[in-house]
């Protein structure tokens, strides 16, 4: 058994080896797109400048920005920085990248997390309802919704539910990760984690917390509806794949019961590839996480990286859309980790 | 489930019919359920509607997408619905209906475009990568992984900053929109291409062309493009649904296409959450957004009934219970009947009365 | 053969499931029965029922399938029980070993959870070190170790998860087992392992055992009696060495002249193609194909002839001295043919 035990976390390690050393010429393929695909334009420099700008004053901003430097020179700058997680600074408000990453990055990070709670809170479950009544009316209901969630865009359904719950009932905020007073106190709180619920329980007021919760509903809801759909769709094809499978069969055979049949074996299987395929939602998140951001005026990378645009910083945009990249592959390489450890099967 | 009566002389039935006929297709559609049906006809109706829109825009629309005005009249601005102005008019006093109708030819603009942009660029990649394999492969498919992986709105943003960041006007807007999401899709173009056309490869009739010495290109335009094309169109049409939310996504971002060059409804919802909303005013978000939805949902439902119908192993047959006639009684002699064909009608429906087995008595038990 | 002797008995057993072109008789009017101990071949050639005839006594059948006729397992009827008692029975009363092992096995779970799940619900007075014994002691009975008792399944080889699933079925101790060709999807030394391991479970536990196969060497070898089945009905039933010595029913005659030995000089077929069991043939499902085939045969269901212990249905048991037993002409044959 000794043998067995580390023959399998041997070819674990070597599977997450594997699957690491990809990740580098990915992230170092689309920081390099990015900064290419930037340069394209001219320069992203003076790009925020309107208006006519003596030549004289666009060449000192080129030379203090250092873009008038060889390519490669910047390139590899450009790539030593990424290396060292030093996204460069916004042009605009020479803001560092990465302490943007940090502070706002954070608002960003808690609204995923609320998404992802919504989705499989409300994903999952649905999807073995649809699994179970396959065919029949609640399963038609269900697939129904999920495709009509696919459908509508992010900033749309936050749209209706502004409309609805925000203006027209007034139940909830509009917008905004916190009133006025709340964020102000909870910022003081030290150490500081830039993520307000934590804030707002390590400062001990329990209508800060609740005013926090009431910011989240809305944006929580708009991301997270949409990940459920996709959540929905994917436990029902699992599902009904996996209760056709052999194994199902033969527990059926000997005499298990279906309830168990259900949950231990069918749900447990079909829910290995939902892992899997949330390392692909992630970048979906995160896309959607820009739009639902700007719909509620919720204060994370989203919502910096849109400000950005807007004001034609396209420096900062650059460096933010490369830092997310370097998130991205290894939020992925995390979730691939998880993935591999769940299912004994997967090794390189 | 597996309830039998056994009194019953009706028959059993399945819904497939197998009826031979002209068209292939059209037999693979009788045979599948009708809720499948139902939705591939609604999205095909959706679509042509949002076609026609868009080709007709200047003559259904009842006003200019940047009209502030008719003669001397002003329009109002944020006007809620009325006889003038059906569905209203937003913060600039642009008719929304009308801007509504003329955003339905930016999105089929934009993605028809990059839908083209993305086979003729994607298509022949995969299948020269998938073909020949080797470093170019690995690179290539690489690459494509890494784009892949990378959230499409955030690459999408990148490359339409990028290519509009120099002109202005409205083709340069959609031009730019529609190179922005080619390069989101030639990925996946390329990835299915490749894999298929990796497959193709394999397979023996392709080995013996090699083995005779044929050209590669004729090799890949007789066998393997055939083959591989296939599964273009359904890729395309599900990609259609996506590309028109990463326009929208695109538009509600003030990226790509300028407001004055043309109608947009993710730029037309950006206006309504910033000025509308928290005034309550729901007429210029709630429209475009369905005009969206109602498209995405069209696209989408034609794609995946493509799908389902092509790929019969997703078709779902109706199944209906088997019902058990009753038994032969013992003992009868069975008069010397014709031969019938008198077997359980292959036809849909139940058909009462009819008795499947050719009734032949049965012979002395033991 | 009174039921209160046999462990199994089965009358009039149909089961027909929906498929695409009509309702699929795959089981069709079937009575046999096996006392304790015994072991009944079921032969036939692929697409003939046995399968579904094996399943449909678990009650496991397709969506949509219907059953009826009466099925008494150890005195108790099992179509007319609820559906919930006749799914509790499946493991504990009747087992069954499937054809293809490598996909049998959650593979989330390792071999020793297998026994623990299926133990807990089949002697649920059993402690957890008791179960492991039984467990161990089954897997034993098949060769293989307790050391590999706590890995998961694709660590092991076909042959290997075959043998972990007899031992599951096994550890359940039922009385009665269906194997459903067991032995089909493995190689020839493995089959033979097998074999031999199923000779010494028979010493061992004394199930009685339906076996599925269509390896005519296999029922030779392991059985005691044999049921020949043709388009879902089946044709003749009786001892193994009765029925290879003195085969009554064409069909029967047919396989057995068509396997393969030391002493084969040419191969012998069977002409036609097998039947359509949508739309069987009328009256005597093998007359399309039988060399022997009459008037009456294409007319009216055949007679089951012969003793309580080996019977045959067929025409040609019972003969005549009139028109109806006229050879079918070639003609009405390839008529009839046309499934």
């Amino acid at each position: 058994m000794a043998t067995t035990t580390t023959s399998s976390a041997g070819s674990l390690r070597t599977y997450l080896l594997t699957r690491l050393l990809l990740v580098i010429p990915m992230v170092w393929i689309l920081v390099t797109v990015v900064f290419f695909v930037m340069r394209v334009v001219g320069n992203p420099v003076t790009s925020h400048l309107s208006g006519h700008v003596p030549p004289a004053v666009i060449k000192a901003a080129l030379h203090k920005a250092g873009y008038d430097r060889p390519l490669l020179t910047q390139y590899w700058d450009y790539i030593s920085g990424i290396a060292r997680f030093d996204f460069g600074k916004a042009e605009t408000d020479n803001q560092p990248v990465t302490h943007l990453l940090v502070t706002r990055g954070a608002a960003t990070l808690e609204l995923a997390v609320y998404a992802l709670i919504v989705a499989f809170l409300v994903g999952v479950p649905l999807g073995r309802v649809a699994a179970r009544y396959r065919d029949r009316l609640p399963d038609v209901v269900l697939r129904v919704f999920a495709v009509l969630a696919y459908a509508m865009p992010v900033f749309y359904i936050g749209l209706l539910l502004q409309l609805l719950f925000a203006i027209k009932l007034g139940w909830v905020p509009p917008s905004g990760r916190a009133s006025i007073e709340a964020e102000t106190a909870i910022n003081d709180v030290a150490p500081n984690t830039h993520i307000y619920l934590i804030n707002a329980i390590l400062y001990g007021n329990t209508s800060y917390i609740w005013d926090v919760l009431k910011h989240a509903i809305l944006p929580a809801l708009t991301l997270g509806l949409l990940t459920a759909g996709v959540f929905l769709r994917l436990v029902r094809v699992n599902l009904l794949q996996t209760l056709r499978s052999d194994y199902v069969e033969a527990a059926r055979a000997r005499g298990v019961p279906e309830r168990t049949v259900m949950r231990k074996h069918a749900f447990k299987n079909a829910m290995i590839p939902v892992v899997t395929v949330m390392g692909l939602q992630i970048a979906a998140l995160l896309g959607g996480a820009v739009l639902t951001e700007t719909t509620f005026d919720w204060q994370g990378i989203g919502y910096t990286l849109a400000h950005y645009i807007e004001g034609a910083d396209f420096v900062a945009v650059q460096g933010i859309v490369a830092a997310l990249a370097v998130i991205v592959a290894l939020v992925s390489f995390v979730i691939d980790v998880v993935a591999a450890i769940i299912d004994p099967r997967v090794r390189y | 489930m597996t309830t039998a009566l056994p009194e019953a002389e009706a028959l059993a039935a399945t819904d497939l019919n197998v009826k031979h006929s002209r068209f292939p297709g059209m037999a693979a559609m009788r045979a599948t359920s009708g809720f499948q049906r139902g939705m591939l006809v609604f999205g095909l109706v959706v679509v042509l509607f949002f076609v026609v829109l868009a080709v007709f825009a200047s003559w259904i629309a009842p006003y200019g997408f940047d009209q502030t005005g008719e003669g001397a009249k002003i329009f109002p601005t944020q006007a809620a619905p009325s006889a003038q102005h059906w569905f209203g008019t937003t913060v600039d006093g642009f008719d929304v209906l009308s801007r509504v109708i003329f955003g339905a030819q930016t999105a089929l603009e934009v993605v028809v475009l990059a839908v083209a942009l993305s086979i003729v660029v994607g298509v022949p990649f995969g299948l020269l990568s998938g073909y020949f394999g080797g470093w170019f492969d690995r690179i290539a498919v690489l690459i494509a992984d890494s784009l892949f992986a990378f959230p499409s709105l955030l690459l999408a943003i990148v490359v339409a900053v990028a290519i509009s960041g120099g002109g202005s006007g409205k083709w340069s807007g959609i031009f730019a929109t529609a190179v922005a999401i080619t390069a989101v899709y030639v990925p996946q173009y390329f990835r299915v291409v490749r894999n298929a056309t990796v497959a193709a490869r394999e397979e023996p009739y392709v080995e013996a062309a090699r083995a005779i010495g044929a050209n590669p290109s004729a090799i890949m335009a007789r066998y393997v493009f055939g083959n591989v094309v296939q599964t273009v169109p359904v890729i395309a049409t599900l990609n259609a649904g996506d590309a028109i939310l990463t326009l929208a996504g695109l538009g509600f971002l003030g990226v790509g296409i300028e407001p004055t060059a043309a109608a947009e409804w993710g730029h037309d919802l950006s206006t309504a959450v910033q000025n509308d909303v928290s005034n309550g005013f729901w007429w210029s978000g709630v429209y475009p957004g369905l005009a969206i939805v109602l498209l995405v949902l069209g696209v989408t439902l034609v794609g995946e009934s493509l799908n389902d119908v092509l790929n019969p192993l997703l078709r779902t047959a109706k199944i209906t219970k088997v019902v058990l006639p009753g038994r032969r009684k013992k003992g009868l002699m069975h008069a010397p009947a014709a031969r019938q064909e008198a077997q359980p009608a292959a036809t849909s429906g139940i058909e009462p009365g009819a008795d499947p087995s050719a009734a032949s008595g049965r012979g002395a038990d033991r | 053969m009174s039921p209160t002797e046999s462990v199994l008995d089965v009358q009039d057993l149909r089961v027909w499931y929906a498929g695409p072109a009509g309702p699929v008789r795959a089981v069709d009017e079937v009575s046999f029965s096996l006392k304790p101990g015994e072991v009944l071949g079921l032969v036939g050639e692929s697409g003939c029922g046995k399968s579904t005839l094996g399943r449909g006594l678990m009650g496991l059948v397709p969506r949509g399938a219907a059953v009826d006729g009466t099925v008494t397992f150890d005195g108790t009827d099992l179509l007319a029980l609820p559906r919930k008692q006749r799914d509790r029975l499946r493991g504990g009363g009747m087992g069954l070993i499937f054809q293809e092992p490598m996909t049998r096995l959650d593979p989330l779970m390792k071999v020793s959870d297998h026994f623990d799940e299926a133990l807990r619900v089949h002697a649920p007075e059993l402690k957890k070190a008791q179960r492991r014994d039984r467990a161990l002691e089954a897997l034993r009975a098949l060769g293989i170790p307790p050391t590999r008792y706590d890995t998961y399944p694709h660590e092991f080889s076909g042959g290997m998860r075959q043998r972990i699933m007899i031992a599951l079925t096994l550890a359940l101790q039922p009385k009665f087992i269906v194997a459903d060709e067991p032995t089909t999807a493995l190689d020839v030394l493995v089959e033979a392992q097998i074999l031999r391991i199923l000779a010494d479970i028979r010493k061992q536990f004394h199930p009685a055992i339906l076996l599925i196969t269509h390896n005519l060497g296999i029922v030779a070898e392991a059985c005691d009696r044999v049921a020949v089945m043709y388009a879902g009905r089946i044709v003749e039933q009786g001892p193994v060495r009765e029925i290879f010595a003195d085969p009554q029913h064409p069909y029967t005659r047919a396989l057995l002249k068509s396997t393969i030995s030391l002493s084969t000089q040419e191969l012998h077929s069977i002409p036609g193609a097998p039947p359509d069991l949508v739309r069987p043939p009328q009256a005597c499902r093998f007359h399309p194909r039988c060399e022997h085939a009459m008037r009456i045969c294409a007319d009216q269901d055949p007679p089951t002839v012969g003793t309580p212990n080996h019977h045959a249905e067929c025409w040609l048991l019972q003969p005549a001295d009139d028109e109806s037993r006229r050879p079918l002409t070639r003609q009405e044959v390839s008529v009839a043919d046309e499934a």
